[in-house]
């Protein structure tokens, strides 16, 4: 039985690798994958250090999706000469040669920066002549590159919290048929995270602090944009300042659920649209039954019940880390405890 | 292996798995196990993914002669797939029926030409087979027991149910339109020679789903559902509805919906064969609750079941329903109705079915998107 097994599991492997090459190879115009991350030159210095080669871009969004708690680091690189469109609403139109590319990693001490930190992954996506390609490189323990892993993995991380606790917790590398979980929109692959208000925030570049949008349009690599102030701007979750309670839960259910449910995405069946542009309520989830959540909808009745969390749908899915009841269904293993508590209190303040 | 076109052969034996299998944007591909009980694949310590096995944006894609057990959602979701056939698949989840198994058995949703032929479909917490807001579908030879629902058709078009057991399930056959969803209008659906029997199992679906609140002991069930043809059916010892015709008021949750049509229509139940013991309806949920203090029956309790409800759009000039609307009971074996007049708070129910003793056309599946 074991031989059997591990032969079966042997042409699932080679199915889901096939399926990548197929995705990812068969055009003959797309350039081959690089076995290690440093063979792109997309760094200068010592790799581990990430600081950006000249073109590489680093950038930050206001509010980003929950990792398990990993942070990241981004940067996009865009083929010199070419420009990107000014767009308010939805994700950058990236030109064809674009790399976008995010490393995440924890602090040793969320506290304290200069303890160090672990390097888990770099994420790239690819933008080729036939759609995006997205690649994955898992960082060696010597944490001196990260090589290119197809099949996936499961590793184990402890890092000191911010308040002052040590945590051990899996972290999950996904296999590469499962980036197209999230990033999906009308079945083509999509990056999620790099929109105008997104972007639209302060980054610390090299020399100095400035408006990414700005940045970005001195640069000569966003086109058309309006002024700043009339360019929209999303809240950053866990800063009151930059919006209302509702505005950074809107943020929080954009970037961590609209990926897949919104009108394009995989999550449509579901009638359930927790995009930022989303309108209806109902659409929204308020009042509104589930359709195929089965015990997803922890014996609750509607998606979102005014005034009261613990009979919302949502905040049952968001708590949980049980995956046929978690909601992101992929990418984490930990309940994102601060988002949770935001979206709680919103729905308590309706 | 998976190259367009190709055909994954599994061998004999049980192989164990802790994520999700996926595959997309395939096409002409056959996934083909050793036989039903042969090759089984196993969820049971899943720690990743939602279902078992997930298909989408696909085109012809065949899965055949295997077993998947025990996955913490849906076994087998396909999503987006032109072109899907399950044959001889067993979907199930080992042990006692319980809210814990995942929802759904076999799960095409937005599919188009969905076939499903000679499953088995298990202890599902929701539906063993359910087809949603998917096209041209047909049903046949497939056996659905120990579920909340056996086999359910939502929000689809053009659909036939055909030759199927489903038993021992809360509900045996579903045929439902919902609100809020992206196909909103389902219909055209042909329901025939098929065993329904014994289905009085204590509805286990987690509450706040749509079949939470289906009452065991329920033979066919049509919710708001448009163009649906019931014939030539054995419906037996289900001991709450034989078959029930309800509109979506009597699930008592909101619309907010605009363009959702709540009301059944042309509706045509005929040559069907019913059959009860001498027993008590449920006395669980709202429903029970309902039999016990408003319908009263007893143990009398009639075959076909009718909420009364009606769209005043579709009453002529003389308070009648137009004929193409119409709910049509005809030359069933054994055929007992009520109209439980639910929209007046019951206060007429009426076992006369003189007024819905009439025929409709027969159900015509072909559709011009094929």
């Amino acid at each position: 039985m074991k031989s059997k097994l591990f032969v079966v599991s042997c042409v699932l492997l080679v199915w889901a690798s096939f399926s990548f090459n197929s995705i990812h190879f068969s055009e003959n115009q797309a350039t081959a994958p690089k076995m290690n991350l440093s063979e792109y030159g997309f760094f200068v210095g010592k790799i581990e250090d990430q600081k950006p080669a000249e073109g590489i871009i680093p950038y930050s969004l206001n509010t980003p999706l929950f990792s398990d708690y990993a942070e990241k680091l981004r940067f996009v690189k865009i083929p010199s000469g070419q420009t990107v469109n000014y767009n308010a609403t939805e994700v950058l139109d990236f030109p064809v040669g674009t790399t976008i590319i995010k490393t995440f990693y924890y602090p040793h001490d969320f506290r304290d920066a200069s303890k160090g930190r672990r390097l888990m992954e770099t994420r790239l996506l690819i933008h080729e002549e036939s759609g995006w390609k997205a690649l994955e490189y898992v960082w060696n323990d010597e944490q001196t590159d990260a090589i290119l892993e197809v099949a996936g993995d499961t590793k184990e991380i402890s890092y000191v919290y911010l308040d002052g606790k040590k945590r051990t917790q899996q972290y999950s590398v996904p296999n590469l048929n499962q980036c197209k979980g999230c990033h999906n929109r009308e079945e083509k692959m999509t990056p999620i995270g790099p929109s105008v208000r997104q972007l639209n925030g302060e980054f610390a570049y090299q020399n100095g602090s400035e408006n990414q949008l700005i940045h970005w349009q001195k640069t000569g690599i966003l086109k058309d944009m309006p002024e700043l102030k009339d360019c929209p701007k999303l809240a950053v979750w866990n800063k009151p300042e930059t919006g209302s309670l509702e505005e950074r839960s809107r943020a929080w259910l954009d970037i961590n659920c609209a990926h897949c449910h919104n009108p394009k995405g995989p999550a449509m069946t579901s009638g359930l649209n927790l995009s930022i542009h989303e309108n209806n309520l109902t659409a929204l989830g308020f009042d509104k039954t589930p359709v195929a959540a089965g015990r997803g909808s922890g014996n609750r009745d509607y998606d979102i019940v005014r005034g009261n969390p613990d009979k919302s749908i949502l905040i049952y899915r968001m708590e949980s880390t049980d995956p046929g009841i978690m909601m992101p269904e992929v990418g984490r293993k930990t309940t994102h405890k601060e988002g949770v508590a935001l979206v709680r209190d919103w729905i308590k303040s309706l | 292996m998976v190259e367009n076109g190709s055909v994954v052969d599994l061998d004999e034996g049980t192989f164990s798995f802790t994520n999700s299998i996926s595959m997309e944007d395939k096409k002409n591909v056959v996934i083909r196990g050793k036989g039903m009980d042969k090759t089984i694949l196993s969820f049971k310590g899943q720690t990743e993914g939602a279902e078992g096995l997930r298909v989408s944006n696909a085109e012809n894609i065949t899965i055949e002669n295997m077993t998947l057990q025990d996955s913490k959602g849906d076994l087998v979701k396909t999503m987006n797939v032109k072109g899907i056939t399950f044959k001889n698949v067993k979907v199930e989840w080992t042990g006692k029926p319980s809210e814990k198994n995942g929802g759904y058995g076999l799960y095409p949703v937005q599919c188009q030409n969905v076939l499903i032929d000679g499953c088995i479909a298990i202890g599902a917490s929701d539906a063993g087979i359910y087809v949603g807001q998917s096209k041209n579908i047909e049903v046949k030879n497939s056996k659905a027991y120990h579920n909340v629902a056996g086999i359910e058709i939502e929000n689809s078009l053009y659909a036939s149910v055909h030759d199927c057991e489903a038993y021992e399930n809360t509900g045996g056959l579903l045929v439902f339109d919902l609100p809020d969803l992206v196909q909103k209008k389902g219909g055209f659906c042909k329901v025939f020679d098929n065993y329904i029997h014994d289905n009085n199992f204590l509805n286990f679906a987690p509450k706040g789903n749509i079949v939470a609140s289906v009452p065991d002991g329920t033979g066919i069930l049509l919710l708001a559902s448009n163009n649906v043809e019931v014939f030539q059916n054995r419906i037996i010892n289900n001991k709450s509805i034989g078959t029930g015709i309800i509109s979506y008021y009597m699930t008592e949750k909101p619309i907010n919906d605009k363009e959702y049509y709540p009301y059944p229509t042309s509706v045509n139940i005929h040559d069907n064969e019913y059959q009860r013991e001498s027993v008590r309806p449920t006395g669980h949920g709202r429903m029970g609750l309902m039999f016990r203090f408003k319908l009263k029956f007893g143990k009398d309790v009639p075959h076909i079941f009718y909420d009364g409800i009606i769209d005043t759009k579709t009453l002529d000039a003389q308070g009648n329903t137009v004929l193409d609307k119409k709910i049509c009971i005809r030359n069933n074996k054994n055929q007992s109705f009520v109209n439980i007049d639910a929209e007046h708070d019951f206060k007429t129910i009426s076992r006369d079915a003189t007024k819905y003793d009439c025929s409709l056309e027969s159900i015509k599946l072909d559709s011009n998107e094929k």
